[in-house]
């Protein structure tokens, strides 16, 4: 299984065809205390970069945008009333969603942990 | 905010000490100003529950003075007259050393800013008025004073001075130290008092729904000053973020979201800054439009909204009942201490009753929420 990350601050765990969504540590330290998740739901479709869910903290709400394209599997409903849960571990449980990727080059331009942590760091 | 540039933006006398205290800078109403320090919900609840440090000197501090005779006889209620003709409240009966919300008008009765007017406890300061305006509107604020009164009277900004506020249920422990006697004065109380031999104007008010103080300082002072305090287990400093999320708790209006130049003093649901001898009177701008919304009740009004679901309701969001639209969010997130999503908006007047079931149309999606009396924590402010 690899992950993959974006500039965006998502991350995606790859494993086959599959791949599980999430916004990075980074994200989730700038959002604050995050208050609201929106998830897709099983089924959805999305482009890459389309706006795929929605995560909210007590200032503001910001679009999480579909790393590849693909169709939804499952949506993480625990966060519905543990958003909290997005914070504590954001690369782990405060997963969003599960993605049947429609086409695997799209993981090509995304950067590996190493290359994101560096472009983290320039910000 | 997205096309200011910093070069254009500016700082207020404690922007060294934001950026110290690792606060996060955004532009906000033409400065650089912190808008999170810890994260807005940490520093929300450290303010109703310890004492939080806000920096408002973004703010329009500014004098109305006479340009002739203050300090003499009758002073007051000559300055008050003046400054009545754009704003309903009864200023001239202001006891001295007392201060009054009140909101600027302008012909048509539309609401150009909220404002809080003081008169001076000192005898010789008569005949001058002390008057905190919005910072975003501030400075078409002042040029309607030198306009509609620029004859009679002086206008004096305070743009050598830092606004600070100390804002919660032990900031008058902690300022006591610095101003004896300020532990004495009560809500919308304003007193001239001396730190260091510098002449401060500590005022018992602020915007949080907590007890807590404003100063006008000279900015040196205030630098220092407010380095003190932060060196105060109690104090924190607390950004924008907060300052927002603790006034929508509070059921307190934000200028240019919550109330705007379309909207009167009746449907803001701000009837009250108007005093009964001014409506006897009639003699405010707009007051045909504002006297018959008095009487008959507006066609919408400014109401509490609770929403019943977790997804907050942000500002603009459409309200909707049986797929009809009838209001709009005006202000909306997630309140830290009441733990749930509140907002505050408009509604149509058959529709204000606390109870009343409605639709939030949260990104295209109906939410269940209901009408509810505001605020949503009860203010803590010493009587």
């Amino acid at each position: 299984m690899s992950t993959y990350f974006t500039e965006d601050h998502e991350w995606i765990a790859v494993d086959g065809d599959t791949g599980t969504v999430g916004i990075t540590k980074y994200a989730a330290e700038q959002l604050g205390d995050v208050v609201f998740v929106e998830v897709p739901e099983a089924g959805t479709s999305f482009g890459k970069g389309d706006d795929m869910a929605v995560v909210e903290s007590v200032k503001a709400a910001s679009d999480v945008y579909a790393p590849v394209a693909g169709e939804v599997t499952e949506g993480n409903g625990d966060l519905a009333d543990a958003p909290e849960t997005v914070n504590e571990d954001p690369e782990g449980k405060g997963w969003f969603c599960k993605i049947k990727l429609s086409d695997k080059g799209d993981l090509d331009g995304l950067m590996d942990a190493a290359a994101y942590q560096t472009f983290c760091e320039g910000l | 905010m997205a096309d200011q540039t910093t070069e254009t933006l500016k700082r207020t006398p404690l922007y060294d000490l934001h950026v110290e205290h690792g606060g996060k800078m955004v532009p906000f109403a033409g400065y650089e100003m912190p808008v999170q320090f810890e994260g807005v919900k940490p520093e929300h609840l450290w303010t109703r529950e310890q004492a939080g440090l806000f920096d408002v000197s973004h703010m329009g501090p500014c004098f109305l003075s006479l340009k002739d005779g203050v300090g003499e006889d009758g002073a007051h209620e000559k300055i008050a007259a003046q400054i009545e003709k754009l704003v309903p409240s009864a200023i001239a009966s202001l006891k001295p050393g007392r201060s009054r919300l009140t909101v600027l008008l302008n012909d048509e009765g539309g609401i150009l800013d909220d404002l809080i007017i003081t008169r001076p406890e000192v005898p010789e300061l008569q005949g001058m008025l002390y008057i905190v305006v919005n910072g975003a509107v501030k400075h078409q604020d002042w040029a309607l004073f030198e306009d509609k009164l620029g004859a009679e009277t002086v206008l004096t900004r305070a743009d050598d001075r830092a606004l600070l506020a100390l804002q919660g249920p032990r900031a008058v422990e902690v300022l006591k130290d610095y101003f004896p006697g300020c532990e004495d004065m009560t809500f919308m109380q304003s007193n001239r008092m001396y730190w260091k031999d510098v002449r401060c104007g500590v005022q018992r008010c602020g915007y949080t729904g907590e007890d807590g103080f404003e100063i006008l300082m000279f900015a040196d002072a205030a630098v220092e000053f407010s380095k003190q305090l932060l060196a105060d287990e109690r104090v924190k400093p607390i950004g924008l973020g907060a300052r927002d999320s603790l006034r929508l708790e509070a059921g307190l209006c934000l200028y240019g979201h919550d109330m705007d130049a379309t909207r009167d003093p009746i449907e803001a649901d701000l009837g009250w800054v108007i005093q009964k001898s001014r409506r006897e009177r009639a003699d405010f701008p707009g007051a045909e439009r504002i006297l018959k919304a008095y009487s008959e009740g507006p066609a919408e009004k400014r109401v509490g909204i609770q929403p019943l679901e977790r997804a907050p309701a942000r500002e603009g969001t459409e309200i909707h009942v049986n797929g009809e639209r009838v209001g709009t969010v005006t202000s909306g997130g997630f309140g830290p201490s009441v733990d749930r999503p509140i907002a505050m908006g408009y509604v149509r007047a058959d529709l204000t009753a606390p109870g009343t079931k409605i639709d939030l149309m949260v990104r295209g999606k109906a939410r269940a929420a209901e009408v509810c009396a505001l605020p949503f924590v009860q203010p803590n402010y010493k009587r």
